[in-house]
């Protein structure tokens, strides 16, 4: 196995930067002070944590009184939803999309079991979600919107300034899951109507374990653990504050490589795009290549198994991910790409690759040169690799139990 | 990421026997590009020797090298000693599958079997694939689900959809599945709920457990129903074809039995024990009774 890893998996995990690292090790060695002590020792955590909280409402544009830092996005999104419906107790709608995050998803079919009744918005073919749908299904009794900024699977950047807008004219709380927007594109509260925004530190090169939620000021909020009176008794429970330093210093990073990302890193992922198109047939992009994070890329390969492609990509010390049924551990693809109506000829043989501003030109010649070997090694062993003409999108039908 | 073994990863990366065989006179083939996974089989035959084999795989590491080991576990073998093989053999020769992916391991001896039948003449589908349809997206069969209880030993709905994938898609079937678990953990056997169309021959229905569970059987019930099984519905099929059985012993759940006549010379009398007899005696007596052939 290849000694280099080439990491193309960034909306799994990222790196922690150097410069993050070096910001939360004192906090993990001789700054071990509890922020909410009285003694002057602590007072150097507490001031840490304060400074982590602006760095984190400057990246999106929001005020530090509104930003609470949570354990993780997961914990973010829960928090948020609850809240707004605890917050409307007499409204008993939630309205969300079928391509959401598991930490949206799962949620919101467990409140369907609790009496909610839950509209899970569908998308067209390209993965976008239609403002009509939306503004149909809102009715009197909808307390909250579910929507994800960008999908973590696509890269598709969802409309959130426009719902926003209808939510407000409609009187319904507006939350946003944007763990995989924060740090890859810009994004501005100020000018955004979102009432909470959920958001992750490893996703943007801080360590795994904290994430922030941003509740816009004068929004209803009932907090989801309760105890202690940290975070203004919102978020009970000791700060983690070498993990909160370093989402801190991961945002104000974040804030000045943003538009590295949307030049640089775009420039990287197209060029990659553009060669494995062409070098490889019958291969598709999935999702909106108009309205998509400058990092992602998903693309399915027919006749060939996601799984598959990995591992022999791991044979290279290639990093990335796919949407196949083998690799979820569930036996159906992806409910992104099902969602999305993929075939599931081509939803078997997805392959994600994401990249951060760590890649390189080299890195991205070396899975240009390596992926189309890999594709024709696979398709050689399928039974196939003879049907390449005559397969058509119905193929996917026989096995879909639900579209 | 899937704890594979090393002779997995060794047998996915490079697999053996891959391609079309061009000369081959026998083809099985099972799954479906929508299903994620699919498998040809080719083998080429001479005097009830399996001389070459070779596959076509679309699906993930453990399907490749599932159908990697199955090539290289028959070369060699009479049809009967391949068939012989059942998925937990081709799980061991590759030390071992995760278990959400046994279901790789069927779909090899699923393939081996319908290339057989190609061979032999017999219409394509599988006896094992006739009956009701429970899982509608991967389409599995409760006859299919019962095997793999049976063969596998199976205790859970979980089980079960690792090895067959049934219930995996939609789950509109996993009660369902609950179902024939329960019956056929209880020594029931297929068929028994929402309409059975395998028609239990005139005279012996009264011998298939009914609904609810039953009680064990005692020693002498076994030996009664197993003779009377044998006589009314095994010997006058094996008598059709010239051949005959001779029951020697019961011993337990274990039944002893030697073919006579024209089954004798059969070269397919192993796949006449564990095919016909014994499914018939575990279908119509108990789920875990076994058929040993003593020799004549």
């Amino acid at each position: 196995m290849s000694a280099k890893t080439v990491y193309f998996d960034n909306n799994a995990t990222t790196a922690v930067a150097p410069e993050v690292l070096e910001a939360m090790l004192p906090f993990l060695r001789d700054q071990y002070g509890n922020p909410s002590s009285m003694y002057s020792f602590a007072g150097r955590s507490q001031e840490a944590v304060a400074r982590a909280r602006e760095q984190t409402a400057g990246l999106i544009g929001a005020s530090p009184e509104e930003i609470l830092f949570t354990s993780c996005g997961t914990e973010s999104d829960s928090t948020a939803i609850l809240s707004a419906l605890r917050a409307r107790p007499e409204k008993k709608h939630f309205i969300t999309t079928r391509v959401e995050h598991p930490a949206v998803l799962s949620l919101g079919q467990y409140l369907e079991k609790q009496g909610y009744t839950v509209s899970f918005l569908a998308v067209d073919g390209k993965g976008r979600l239609s403002l009509d749908d939306l503004a149909a299904a809102i009715t009197k009794d909808t307390a909250l919107v579910s929507v994800m900024f960008a999908n973590n699977e696509t890269g598709n950047i969802y409309p959130v300034e426009a719902i926003g807008k209808l939510c407000r004219e409609r009187d319904v709380l507006f939350h946003v899951d944007a763990v995989q927007a924060v740090g890859k594109i810009p994004i501005d509260l100020q000018a955004l109507p979102i009432d909470y925004l959920a958001l992750s530190g490893h996703k943007l090169h801080a360590p795994k374990g904290v994430g922030a939620l941003y509740v816009r000021r004068g929004a209803p909020f009932r907090p989801f653990l309760r105890g202690g009176h940290q975070e203004r008794g919102r978020r009970a429970g000791t700060e983690a504050v070498p993990n909160i330093v370093a989402l801190g210093a991961a945002c104000a990073l974040a804030a000045e490589h943003t538009s590295d990302e949307n030049t640089r890193v775009r420039a990287l992922r197209d060029k990659l795009q553009e060669r494995l198109l062409a070098e490889i047939p019958e291969a598709i992009i999935n999702g909106d290549p108009e309205q998509r994070l400058p990092n992602t890329m998903n693309i399915s390969f027919k006749y060939v198994e996601g799984e598959a492609i990995l591992l022999m990509l791991d044979q290279f010390g290639i990093c990335a991910s796919s949407g196949s049924a083998c690799t979820s551990g569930s036996l159906e693809p992806s409910h992104v790409l099902r969602a999305m109506g993929v075939p599931f000829t081509y939803a078997h043989g997805s392959l994600r690759l994401s990249l951060s501003r760590y890649n390189t030109q080299e890195e991205v010649d070396f899975v240009t040169a390596t992926l189309p070997k890999i594709i024709t090694r696979l398709r050689e062993i399928s039974p196939y690799k003879h049907l390449a003409d005559d397969a058509s999108p119905g193929d996917g039908a026989a096995c879909a139990c639900q579209a | 990421m899937w704890e594979y073994t090393d002779t997995v990863r060794e047998h996915f990366l490079n697999p053996r026997n891959v391609g079309e065989l061009k000369d081959a006179n026998a083809v099985g083939e099972v799954g479906s590009l929508a299903c994620g996974d699919a498998l040809k089989l080719y083998l080429k035959i001479e005097n009830n020797i399996i001389q070459d084999a070779s596959f076509q795989t679309f699906g993930c590491a453990s399907a490749i090298a599932s159908s990697s080991a199955l090539t290289e576990m028959i070369k060699g073998k009479t049809v009967e000693e391949a068939l012989a093989i059942s998925n937990k053999d081709i799980a061991n020769f590759l030390g071992g599958l995760p278990r959400e992916k046994m279901h790789c391991s069927v779909m090899g001896q699923e393939a081996l079997e319908a290339a057989v039948r190609a061979y032999r003449g017999e219409p394509p589908v599988p006896h094992s694939h006739e009956g009701r349809l429970v899982c509608k997206c991967f389409g599995v069969t409760e006859d299919q689900i019962v095997k793999v209880i049976q063969e596998n030993k199976l205790t859970s709905v979980e089980e079960i959809t690792n090895f067959t994938k049934a219930g995996g898609g939609c789950g509109d079937c996993l009660e369902d599945i609950r179902g024939i678990l329960e019956a056929t953990l209880a020594g029931k056997a297929p068929g028994g709920n929402k309409g059975a169309e395998r028609p239990a021959p005139a005279g012996i229905g009264d011998l298939r457990q009914q609904d609810g569970a039953t009680p064990p059987l005692s020693n002498v019930q076994r030996m009664q129903r197993v003779m009377t099984v044998l006589d009314e519905i095994i010997r006058p099929r094996l008598q059709q074809d010239g051949g005959d059985i001779e029951l020697l012993d019961i011993n337990g759940k274990e039944v002893s039995v030697a073919l006579r006549g024209m089954c004798t010379s059969c070269p397919s009398s192993r796949l006449t024990i564990e095919g016909f007899v014994q499914q018939t005696l575990r279908d119509q007596v108990e789920a875990d009774i076994t058929v040993r052939e003593v020799a004549p």
